[in-house]
């Protein structure tokens, strides 16, 4: 008995040694790449500390049941931001003293230097990406230019492809319709604005392909079984720089949204994590992950300089940011307060739309 | 039976020898049931205990009654109020809570909890909790002037539901119930989604079983009727789509079956149709049953095929000469010899095609929501009881198939290999 108790000992004693990694959990594929390239080794560099990345589908949920559970083993993980808000308000994650962020590299005070609704009581953006839309510039070489061109079926025929799922379609189908991205919450917060965005949606139904998963999107568009389709930008800029692809992203009416590190409750080294945060936040750990994935750093000061893309030694980020000045002329920053509300009703009005 | 000997019978040590020998098995028995322990532990703590787990949330939920006391020992005290009109104690008592829950930081946690019947709560929980404190008598005046919603008799009747910690509730929204002013009652035609996807799903789930069955018999009767040579190779065929990654399968219908894919390039380059008039055949329901039935058509031929194989052709054969024509063969002597890998197939098909949605989804566009889709959805959405309510839903479903399986051709006839 005794002898079992020691081995216990040295076992649970060994596992937290091997435990003092920094656990970072991302999203995997092509962004945890960028995240790995970007921030985790960087960090590892700067300050001798430990880092690993873990992958998965999708981190809310596991941290969710990991800190339901009681054993959280993650220090670091990458959520949506309706997510990292929800998880916050569950009382499920560290808060982040906003105060100790870094200030960017011109100078700019933390506060000022971020995005709005960059910063917030649990979560710090790290990158901002964007629901876009995308065409096929040999089928259309004067291309649609306007989030009303998509609806247009007359002056650009042809199939669309779209989301499945009611979340930045309903507000495409709005600024699509006309209203001003300003006011698109407040309208579809009214049972006659969410009439109207299905009404706009109806007027292409029978064109429409549904899309599920994100790389079905540009796999529509290049096996030309749609003229364009709604698509998240990173996936448009692979196939558009990484392969050549002739696709073109249209700016106007994208839906943006940002993508955030938190710290679960619990976490096994949590000052560290807040140290990882701080450094992969500041304008230089922004700016390295923006060199690997098409994703806009969610600083003023980032996004001052050129990024070079690091996949060829040579692109420029700039036009392929959502976060560029040219690309935000009419653009909507997601309400994650609206879709916390209202996702599960308006999920189940979207399906029994979808089924009529 | 012989009864003359009325003297028992006893071992060498005069012990009766009935007893000795249960001795001896019991033994042998525990012995076994160490053997077995392993196994009996795996399924208790990876199968039974989440389920269990899953069954209890689906009807448990304490994110209100936990994070609200004042109000909770008000409802209880006053069942019968009424919601269009709450009066000023219960104001009073919610306003309590509200301060209690910014201080604590539950402000989301119970307006989640309000918000699965009551959409739009949660951000009128976070208002409210940060302007508590600063609130003053008359309450039920000061609440609704910071908005109008707090008066809402849907609301009052939503936190007087949630103040139990068991509740039906999640049962009746997956049965497509809204909680509105007046109480629980059917959903609009353009909110109704559940009801409607379990339909489906168990519709689309017999159809892909009845087209599995028509398609794997003939095969598994060549199969088990060819010489083995041709068998393993013609078995290796079968086999092999079920060694491939289900995403690699799914994604090849899509590239042989879209508009734009081989079967319509083929079908345009034969002059059969011109280029204007390509099939649709992707992203609606056919895709989903076809790449479905791929998929599931293995599950299918195996058990057939183990059960074919073993029916001795002599009974044929003794049919005939007796003077049955071939169809009367078939229908009389071979297929009820059939029975129990039918049987076996059709259930192991249809349970498994009623909890698929990654093909669906992939593939089935508009169409292409079965309830498992909404299944993951919740999940993802952080509604756990939802999810699960409509899971247990679907459970109990397949075990009201079962049970009339049980009845209608008996479990013991089954026969999986």
């Amino acid at each position: 008995m005794k002898k079992t108790l020691i081995l216990t000992t040295a076992l649970v004693g060994f596992g937290f040694a091997a435990n003092a990694d920094v656990t970072v959990m991302s999203w995997g594929g092509a962004y945890g790449a960028a995240q790995t390239e970007g921030h985790v080794k960087p960090w590892m560099a700067a300050t001798g500390n430990a880092a690993i990345m873990v992958d998965s589908d999708n981190p809310a949920p596991a941290i969710k049941a990991m800190v339901e559970a009681g054993n959280v083993t993650v220090d670091v993980a990458s959520v949506e931001y309706a997510d990292a808000i929800r998880l916050c308000d569950e009382g499920l994650l560290e808060p982040i003293d906003a105060a100790s962020l870094p200030a960017g590299a011109d100078g700019t005070p933390a506060a000022d230097d971020f995005f709005p609704g960059a910063v917030t009581e649990c979560a710090v953006s790290t990158d901002i990406w964007s629901n876009v839309f995308a065409y096929d510039t040999t089928k259309f070489p004067e291309g649609p230019t306007t989030a009303a061109d998509f609806f247009d079926l007359e002056k650009f025929p042809g199939k669309r492809g779209l989301k499945k799922g009611a979340k930045a379609v309903l507000e495409f189908a709005l600024l699509g319709d006309g209203v001003p991205a300003a006011e698109v919450y407040d309208v579809l917060n009214t049972p006659e604005g969410v009439d109207r965005a299905f009404a706009k949606l109806d007027t292409i139904k029978s064109e429409v392909v549904w899309w599920e998963a994100g790389a079905q999107a540009p796999q529509l568009l290049a096996d030309g079984e749609v003229a364009m389709t709604t698509a998240y930008n990173g996936r448009i800029f692979a196939a558009a720089v990484g392969e050549g692809k002739p696709f073109q992203i249209v700016w106007d009416g994208q839906i943006y949204e940002n993508e955030s590190y938190v710290v679960p409750k619990g976490a096994p080294n949590k000052d560290l994590a807040m140290d990882f945060i701080k450094y992969a936040t500041s304008t230089e750990g922004l700016r390295a992950q923006a060199a690997h994935i098409s994703y806009g750093p969610p600083r003023k000061s980032a996004n001052l300089e050129p990024i070079i893309y690091a996949g060829d030694g040579k692109t420029e980020m700039g036009p392929h940011l959502p976060t560029n000045p040219a690309n935000l002329t009419n653009a909507l920053l997601t309400s994650s307060d609206f879709w916390v509300d209202h996702d599960a009703e308006l999920n189940e009005r979207f399906q029994a739309w979808l089924s009529q | 039976m012989a009864e003359a000997t009325t003297e028992l019978l006893t071992t060498a040590d005069g012990r009766p020898l009935k007893a000795a020998l249960a001795a001896a098995q019991s033994r042998a028995k525990r012995r076994a049931f160490f053997l077995v322990l392993p196994l009996l532990l795996f399924v208790l703590l990876t199968f039974l205990v989440p389920i269990g787990y899953m069954l209890k949330r689906s009807f448990e939920h304490d994110g209100f009654a936990s994070t609200a006391p004042a109000l909770v020992a008000w409802f209880e005290a006053n069942p019968d109020f009424d919601p269009a009109n709450p009066p000023e104690e219960a104001y009073a008592a919610l306003v309590q809570d509200l301060a209690r829950m910014q201080v604590e930081k539950t402000t989301g946690l119970s307006g989640t909890r309000i918000n699965y019947s009551v959409p739009g709560t949660i951000s009128l929980f976070k208002k409210g909790a940060r302007e508590a404190k600063d609130l003053t008598p008359p309450f039920k005046e000061s609440l609704v002037a910071l908005d109008a919603d707090w008066g809402r008799p849907a609301l009052w009747r939503g936190m007087q539901s949630a103040s139990h910690v068991y509740t039906a509730e999640f049962y009746r929204v997956a049965s497509d119930m809204k909680l509105n002013d007046d109480g629980w009652a059917r959903g609009e035609d353009n909110e109704r989604i559940y009801l409607y996807l379990f339909f489906k799903t168990f519709l689309i789930s017999g159809l892909i079983t009845v087209i599995c069955l028509l398609l794997a018999f003939p095969v598994s009767h060549l199969l088990a009727t060819l010489p083995m040579a041709k068998a393993s190779l013609l078995m290796i065929l079968v086999l092999l789509p079920f060694w491939t990654s289900l995403l690699v399968r799914t994604t090849a219908w899509i590239a042989l079956l879209q508009e734009q894919g081989i079967v319509n390039d083929i079908l345009v380059g034969m002059g059969l149709i011109d280029d204007e008039g390509r099939l649709t055949m992707m992203y609606n329901m056919t895709g989903t049953i076809v790449a479905m039935t791929h998929v599931l058509l293995p599950f299918m031929i195996l058990p057939l095929y183990s059960v074919m194989r073993v029916i001795p052709p002599s009974y044929a054969r003794a049919a005939r000469s007796l003077g049955a024509t071939s169809w009367t063969t078939f229908r009389r002597v071979y297929l009820p010899q059939t029975l129990p890998g039918i049987a076996a197939g059709s259930l192991l098909v249809f349970i498994l095609a009623v909890g698929y949605y990654i093909t669906p989804a992939l593939v089935g566009g508009a169409d292409g929501q079965l309830i498992s889709n909404l299944i993951s959805f919740h999940m993802t959405k952080s509604n756990w009881s939802l999810a699960a309510a409509i899971a247990a839903m679907l459970l109990a479903a397949i075990l009201v198939l079962y049970w009339l399986y049980d009845r209608l051709i008996g479990i013991d006839r089954l026969k999986l290999g």
